[in-house]
């Protein structure tokens, strides 16, 4: 597993000064513009609306989510149907590498990336004053988990796929409309009633809730522990259909 | 060394796809035998779609098989798969290369998927390199190689592991004549050191040079086997006697020879003709004495090309004409 990890990372090498670039500056972008452009509008407009914090404040944490998705959903799924098609599972099939060692090799740099990603984040919102301490360790971790929750499904169900446009179609339609339905960028609570109970079923709310408390210092333990236990379950789940899916593609 | 155990053993072995979609349950290979013993350089003949590949992937312990049995190294790819593909070394069809990588660093990675340590890895890089006459290329980046130098890379980088036996599937497919016989060479050299190597193709000069022994396959049997020779003596003529006529005469011509001595043998007994879209074989054991018959019989050829027989012929005779569409 470490190899093929270890061969991620000297491709990663190549391009990290570009990534950390890109992690650091889409967040800021997204902070200045959104925090300060909309979230004063928000502010002035309607104080006190949600969960009684600034826009900003309100809205950091949900997009560390939701980016952490993301990222993990594109690498875990287009990275890993490359990879399978053309790319490095194919070279490394011939070796003592097996396909397990493959999935938890390329997963395991998804989950690096997403972290790295998610250190910026939080690096840039505790340069707005937008969290602060330990509750920031813990918000890098959720954001973490939160990407591998969507990473290790993803490559199970990428690593069979052999059209690139279909995994774009899933990112449009499934990925996407998750953003509006998971609060974050406006809280579940001014959704309809009748809708809120989907959204409660919904990976990404529980990923963006367990950042936004830890990072508003509201978590409760319960409500912590709910959200993980329901991202593990995901990824831990993901990672036990990836090792079928990707023997069954790898060693047909 | 007499009586060693072979390093591979192939009973009957099958491999079934599953039906998908509209597509029916497909039997890729369907009972083949065969030994590979330690130092041979062995060949699978075959067209396209004959089950070469396939019997590859389940030899390399990377497509598990559905029947039959099968022992590589003596230990079983079904549950051994890791312990043998450690000691195999692989030249898959595709190159699969990495194109963002260097050379070096190809070898490298490569390398340390068989947890080789980074010295060993340094060391025996530069080695290879200098075999896949590389030197120069090796900070260059892999994209920028030739087709040639690709292939060459990825026989290098086969060979990192320092494998009991070398596979390699249809290794010049796609390279120009030059860079094919660069290739050849490397390979020859392998085999002069004792390499086991088995090998896919569907060039039948490259069979005549490389292989000891081969097995020609279609859809999913053994036709043939033995050593080149023996199945140009076995299935083909000495010689061959190569044809052209105008379009017009080419039918009257072929008919002609058809119904002459030639084709029934007269005192050749295996003589025989053969109508080619674009040419006529008679296969002869004197191909002079034939075409001199030919001109007797005031035939008159645009072209007439008298060459020994290849296992091409072979090939041709054995699994019809597949290989001309």
């Amino acid at each position: 597993m470490l190899h093929a990890f270890g061969y991620w990372v000297t491709l990663y090498r190549r391009t990290w000064r570009g990534s950390i670039v890109i992690n650091v500056l889409n967040p800021l972008l997204f902070l200045i513009g959104i925090g300060a452009g909309l979230g004063a509008l928000v502010d002035d407009n309607a104080p006190a609306q949600i969960a009684g914090v600034s826009y900003a404040a309100f809205f950091a944490p949900g997009m560390l989510a939701a980016a952490a998705m993301q990222n993990a959903f594109l690498e875990g799924s287009a990275g890993v149907a490359r990879a399978a098609g053309f790319g490095a599972y194919r070279s490394a099939t011939p070796t003592p590498l097996t396909p397990e060692q493959l999935a938890a090799g390329h997963l395991l740099f998804i989950a690096f990336r997403v972290l790295i990603a998610s250190g910026a984040f939080v690096v840039v919102m505790a340069a707005f004053g937008l969290i602060s301490g330990w509750w920031a360790l813990g918000a890098l971790l959720g954001a973490t988990l939160t990407g591998v929750a969507f990473a290790a499904p993803a490559a199970a169900w990428a690593v069979g796929v052999r059209k690139l446009r279909h995994i774009d179609t899933v990112f449009r339609f499934v990925i996407m409309p998750l953003y509006m339905f998971s609060g974050t960028f406006f809280a579940v609570s001014q959704l309809p009633e009748w809708i809120r109970p989907v959204s409660y079923l919904l990976p990404l709310w529980h990923g963006v809730e367990l950042c936004r408390t830890l990072s508003l210092g509201s978590a409760t333990i319960t409500g912590s522990f709910v959200h993980i236990a329901y991202l593990l379950a995901l990824a831990i789940g993901g990672f036990l259909v990836a090792r079928i899916t990707y023997r069954r593609r790898l060693h047909p | 060394m007499v009586n060693e155990r072979p390093l591979v053993e192939v009973r009957n072995l099958t491999k079934i796809y599953p039906p998908r979609g509209s597509t029916a349950e497909f039997h890729a290979v369907d009972g083949i035998d065969f030994e590979l013993q330690r130092g041979e350089s062995f060949g699978l003949l075959g067209p396209n779609g004959a089950g070469k590949s396939t019997t590859m992937r389940m030899i390399a312990a990377t497509s598990p098989i559905s029947g039959g049995s099968l022992r590589v190294l003596g230990m079983d790819p079904m549950k051994q798969g890791p312990e043998i593909r450690a000691r195999l070394g692989v030249v898959t069809q595709d190159d699969h290369l990495d194109n963002e990588l260097t050379v070096r660093e190809n070898l490298h990675i490569y390398g340390r998927y068989f947890s080789l340590p980074r010295t060993v890895i340094r060391e025996r890089a530069t080695r290879l390199l200098d075999f896949a006459q590389l030197q120069e290329k090796a900070g260059d980046q892999v994209e920028t190689l030739s087709g040639g130098m690709r292939r060459r890379l990825t026989i290098a980088r086969s060979l990192i592991n320092e494998p009991d036996i070398l596979l390699l599937d249809e290794p010049t497919t796609g390279l120009d004549p030059q860079a094919r016989h660069i290739l050849w060479d490397r390979l020859f050299r392998l085999k002069q050191e004792g390499v086991t190597l088995v090998l896919t193709t569907h060039y039948m000069d490259e069979a005549e040079q490389l292989c000891d022994r081969l097995i020609v396959v279609d859809h999913g049997r053994i036709v043939a086997q033995g050593s080149p020779r023996e199945l140009i003596t076995r299935y083909a003529t000495r010689d061959v006697l190569e044809l052209r006529f105008r379009l017009d005469e080419r039918d009257t011509a072929a008919e002609k020879l058809r119904t002459s001595a030639l084709a029934t043998g007269g005192n050749d007994t295996d003589g025989r003709v053969e109508l080619l879209p674009d040419r006529v074989l008679v296969y002869a054991a004197d191909g002079e004495a034939a075409l001199a018959t030919v001109h007797a019989m005031s035939l008159t050829p645009l072209t007439a090309l008298v060459r020994r027989a290849t296992l091409e012929d072979v090939f041709l005779t054995l699994t019809g004409r597949s290989l001309i569409e």
